[in-house]
């Protein structure tokens, strides 16, 4: 016991005082795709107490590349990413407690989720239900790691309720497309350099250093990095973090709502916070992905992995070929993050 | 004009002269960025207005979802 975690406590900014924090921590990973996998494992071999990881999806081949929790079995008897994952977290350490749940994240359900919790790890996909975090984690006092990544391109911003801005300072709304994983592929050494930035961050939280509201990114194929003090951006009249928060990805209006078409084998996604998606730049990130790709002024309409996808300017969609809102969610975010 | 970009010289052409014209030319017109010269972060009010010199360091960040 005293041995297992004796390198990390003689990191002298940790210790053996550090190692004690840590073990007390309770972390809430949300996401265990490619950043989650990587963040949980190092998050259970630093020896964090409790760690709970949530996830909405199953494992599928083309995760085994970057998602270094799952193996061929997992993906052959497509397990939910939440149950394989907690299986190999175990394997990597007994002595903590490892929690897992099978659930799609939103503003309904995420504040009985984050309560008691000592910080939210975010590995999720798309900004929708980060705002939704961001949201919980203010009203809640619980800081928040945002992280994000596609191609060879990752950043990083710790979300500090009461100090820094929060993510709805940094983005006033949700970006009108984002190019995700699926569309613009990824490559796993920038999934680790972006965990590695995330879990440092957690580990000097929790091991009570100060982190600075600072943006951090990198592209390790080019070879680039930025770093942006953005204290500045912190907004006085900002609906979550501000004087007279409202919320608003808390509430029922803004939540992402799904409608199974009866006899369709159909669902249909409308987005609560109103975007205009540009259907022509869209339907160019989509190339190479998706097939029988028609676009016209009003609609976008292919095929993806079996499912027929038609999509509306105003993000409102209809996935065919599932009656499960949870997987349809799924394959929204594989194309619009 | 030459600049520095995340660390990187980079010689830019002839018209790209503000905030606005580096980002079209970086093709990040339409994304959430948070851009920062010479150690001062800029709002998105100033990037038509503002003009970059040679010399200038720029830091350039954007917003990506995925996970």
């Amino acid at each position: 016991m005293t041995r297992r975690y004796s390198r990390q406590e003689l990191f002298a900014p940790i210790g053996k005082e550090g190692q004690v924090k840590l073990q007390n921590a309770k972390v809430l990973i949300i996401g265990a795709g490619a950043l989650g996998s990587a963040s949980a494992e190092m998050l259970a071999r630093a020896g964090i107490g409790n760690i709970t990881i949530v996830d909405r999806d199953y494992v599928e081949w083309s995760n085994l590349q970057r998602q270094q929790l799952y193996t061929e079995e997992d993906a052959k008897k497509k397990l939910p990413k939440a149950i394989a994952a907690k299986m190999r977290l175990q394997q990597i350490n007994s002595e903590i407690i490892i929690n897992s749940l099978i659930a799609d994240i939103n503003g309904l359900n995420i504040e009985e989720l984050i309560k008691g919790k000592s910080v939210i790890v975010d590995a999720t996909d798309n900004f929708e239900t980060r705002m939704v975090i961001n949201d919980a984690a203010v009203k809640q006092n619980i800081p928040f790691i945002f992280a994000a990544c596609v191609g060879s391109y990752g950043l990083t911003f710790p979300v500090i309720p009461g100090e820094s801005p929060c993510l709805h300072c940094l983005l006033h709304h949700l970006p009108a497309q984002g190019m995700t994983c699926d569309t613009a592929g990824v490559i796993s050494p920038a999934i680790q350099i972006v965990a590695g930035y995330q879990v440092t961050s957690v580990l000097k939280l929790l091991t009570g250093h100060k982190l600075t509201a600072s943006v951090q990114s990198f592209d390790v194929w080019k070879n680039e990095n930025a770093e942006i003090n953005v204290s500045r951006l912190k907004k006085a009249n900002c609906q979550t973090c501000g004087t007279e928060p409202a919320y608003p990805y808390l509430t029922f209006e803004y939540q992402t709502k799904t409608a199974v078409l009866c006899g369709r084998d159909a669902v249909q996604i409308r987005p609560g916070a109103s975007r205009t998606l540009s259907l022509t730049d869209l339907s160019l990130s989509l190339r190479g992905l998706v097939s029988d790709l028609i676009v016209n002024p009003y609609l976008l309409s292919c095929s993806f992995e079996n499912h027929r996808i038609v999509l509306f300017q105003d993000g409102r969609a209809l996935i065919h070929g599932t009656n499960e809102p949870s997987k349809a969610r799924s394959i929204y975010n594989r194309i619009i993050s | 004009m030459t600049i520095r970009i995340n660390g990187r010289k980079v010689e830019l052409p002839d018209d790209v002269q503000t905030i606005h014209n580096l980002l079209n030319y970086y093709d990040l017109e339409d994304r959430i960025v948070i851009v920062e010269i010479n150690q001062q972060i800029t709002l998105k009010e100033q990037y038509s207005s503002l003009t970059l010199s040679d010399g200038d360091i720029v830091e350039l960040i954007h917003f990506v979802g995925g996970g």
